[in-house]
């Protein structure tokens, strides 16, 4: 025990010495966190639309008008042709032709349901599909206001269903509200991971490891006197990232912080397991960095930060299970957005106590104090 | 009981041959040079005797323990200092040492004695960071931090490599106050002059012993005549040596060329058979063998130089 309070107070004399790493791991992340949650945000503000109007009636008018007064499309140009609209497009000016065929009004009335095309510029998917949504909404809401007046003149009523739709959890669709746990957690899990496996070789590097080989510490000491200052390290910046959440973006704290603080321990015990264990299989500070580097871009491109989990292949979303961010976010956002009790993330929980024994089981048998 | 004892060691790494069956022992208080150049396999050896690499094949004891299955027990009983400085260079002269001393259950006032006339050298300095430290001062620390726990064996890989003249003086004087306290060293260098400041010292090359024996009784069994020729057309005269008839082996030795002969000459006579071929020289003297003329000679009995 004595060893091991040595042990762990040498790795903060150390830390702490460095002087290019204490800023490098307390205020980059913070910063990082304050530009992430603000710009990588999947809202989208402006369609460029291009409106093909080739009936030129009451309805088709009407439709523009609708389109033009929603503050999301911007109504680059009304034309008569395809092809000019097509160009827009081409060209990078327009990302939705909307086009209205001749004789659109007369088919309505007759009850031939006309149909209205809509080219969609995809190369951003994101962008696509929200867009094509919200014109498909427009385009609905006007077909409902038109019914009625249409109804009256045939004289027959029709029964229509309303859909009322609320946003739950975050009822202003606030973009911060959703990344910044979310960043939060993939920021702390990044540099926990980077830290631990560089440290370990950079003791093999400067030689400092043969000496402590041949002394007596026992193996789990080494690795719990690298992994505890990190851990420290890590709840640190979870702490400061949640507070700077709070204080810029107003993040809603509606569950219990234990639990966020509790599994943010168990998280990060995972991830610094995984870096030592990297760290064991790696002899120079480059090679330890670019293994590290391949699991970190895995875990944050698969983790739920940026594309849904649910919207991902099947295989994608089991592949998401050894992934230690993937529930880190997860936890974050239900317990700190949702107010979830620990029964709602207990899966989550489970999975990372398994990930947590089997890295850091992985990384004492692994470290070889003998060659 | 013996400190060290080696049997038939065998260590390769692929291909290369570090270590062919070495063996050797080593008593308690004594000090026992591994003397060799680069190459030797004098590191791999110590590695394998601190337990940090395993043999191929043979038997090795550290302390009465098995290297193989009682590596635990040596690692409290021995000090390792290795080629490299590999103390944590961001930490303070003090600080490096507390560490050593609390991993291996300890305290610096505990075994204080052992390394108060090597520690107070380089006490002034105990808040400065190790790596701001000299080579000689941290050659000194290194020394403390194998030493603190007070161990039975200490094991020196090329100590005073890269150290100036006056540190390697003090180095070894401490060696020999801390062989007084009955720790056994074993000690590798390059630099033959330091063999003979050894008990014993074993002579290595590509991983065999030459000859194992104290440096006094190596040079007293050197038979063979040596001559120290001084001259400054050292390379006509070296040429001239090797082909002629009585030359056993000519080396250029600093100043001198170092030539042996397969019977005794009078140094005379060899001055004048150098001069009547045109080759001025100053000196030729007969001398006592240095332990690197006896490694040189050594080693040539396996490799025949090409003339």
């Amino acid at each position: 025990m004595q060893t091991l309070r040595y042990l762990i107070q040498k790795e903060f004399i150390q830390i702490f010495r460095n002087k290019a790493l204490l800023p490098m791991m307390t205020a980059l992340p913070i910063i990082q966190l304050i530009v992430l949650s603000n710009a990588a945000s999947n809202d989208v503000k402006d369609v460029r639309l291009v409106m093909v109007d080739n009936d030129q009636s009451e309805i088709s008018r009407a439709l523009t008008q609708k389109i033009d007064a929603n503050d999301r499309f911007t109504l680059v140009e009304v034309s008569f042709s395809h092809d000019t609209a097509f160009e827009l497009m081409q060209r990078n000016k327009a990302d939705i032709i909307l086009e209205v065929p001749a004789n659109f009004e007369r088919d309505y009335h007759r009850k031939e349901a006309p149909k209205v095309q809509m080219l969609v510029n995809a190369i951003n998917g994101q962008q696509a599909t929200v867009g094509s949504g919200y014109l498909s909404n427009i385009i609905a809401s006007l077909n409902k206001e038109i019914q009625p007046q249409l109804s009256q003149t045939i004289g027959s009523q029709m029964a229509a269903v309303e859909v009322s739709s609320n946003n739950w959890y975050n009822p202003e669709l606030k973009y911060p509200h959703f990344m910044a746990p979310g960043i939060l957690a993939e920021l702390a899990a990044l540099l926990t991971i980077v830290l631990s496996a560089m440290n370990v070789v950079r003791e093999r590097e400067i030689g400092t490891i043969e000496q402590i080989n041949v002394t007596p510490i026992q193996k789990w000491e080494f690795i719990l006197g690298k992994l505890v200052p990190f851990l420290c390290i890590g709840l640190v910046l979870v702490t400061v990232g949640l507070l700077a959440s709070k204080l810029i973006f107003d993040i809603p704290v509606r569950g219990s912080l234990f639990l966020v603080f509790g599994y943010a321990i168990i998280n990060l015990v995972c991830v610094l397991g995984l870096g030592l264990l990297i760290s064991n299989f790696a002899d120079t500070q480059q090679q330890a960095i670019f293994v590290a580097f391949f699991f970190v871009l895995i875990f944050i491109l698969m983790c739920g930060l940026f594309t849904p989990i649910e919207s991902m292949p099947k295989w994608a979303q089991y592949a998401t299970i050894p992934n230690p961010l993937a529930h880190f976010i997860s936890v974050t956002r239900k317990v700190l957005l949702k107010g979830s009790s620990f029964w709602d993330i207990r899966w989550e929980f489970i999975y990372t106590i398994i990930l947590a024994v089997l890295f850091n089981v992985a990384a004492v048998w692994s470290y070889k104090k003998q060659q | 009981m013996a400190a060290v004892l080696v049997e038939n060691i065998d260590k390769s790494y692929g291909n290369v041959t570090a270590l062919k069956s070495i063996g050797f022992q080593m008593d308690d208080g004594e000090i026992f040079g591994l003397i060799g150049p680069d190459g030797a396999g004098k590191s791999t050896l110590f590695r394998i005797l601190t337990t940090l690499l395993l043999p191929d094949g043979g038997r090795a004891s550290v302390a009465g323990h098995d290297v193989i299955q009682e590596y635990k027990h040596i690692r409290k009983k021995v000090g390792y200092m290795p080629g490299r400085f590999s103390l944590y260079q961001d930490l303070s002269v003090e600080e490096n040492l507390s560490f050593f001393a609390t991993i291996f259950g300890t305290s610096i006032q505990e075994n204080y004695d052992l390394v108060k006339d090597i520690y107070q050298q380089i006490e002034p300095f105990k808040k400065r960071l190790a790596g701001k430290l000299s080579g000689g001062m941290k050659q000194k620390l290194a020394l403390c931090c194998a030493l603190i726990h007070k161990p039975e064996v200490l094991f020196l890989d090329e100590p005073t490599t890269g150290v100036d003249a006056v540190s390697r003086k003090e180095f070894w004087e401490m060696l020999q106050s801390l062989k007084k306290k009955n720790i056994a060293i074993l000690v590798s260098t390059p630099y033959m002059d330091e063999a003979s400041l050894c008990d014993r010292i074993a002579l290595m090359q590509n991983g065999e012993i030459l000859k194992i024996d104290s440096p006094g009784q190596m040079v007293i069994d050197f038979q063979k005549p040596l001559y120290a020729i001084k001259t400054e057309h050292t390379y006509t005269a070296l040429s001239y040596l090797r082909s002629a008839s009585f030359t056993r082996s000519a080396l250029p030795f600093g100043e001198f060329i170092h030539l042996t002969t397969n019977k005794p000459y009078e140094a005379l006579q060899i001055k004048d058979d150098l001069e009547r071929v045109g080759i001025p020289i100053q000196e030729v003297k007969r001398t006592a063998p240095s332990i690197e003329d006896i490694f040189l000679d050594l080693s040539q009995t396996n490799e025949p130089i090409d003339a």
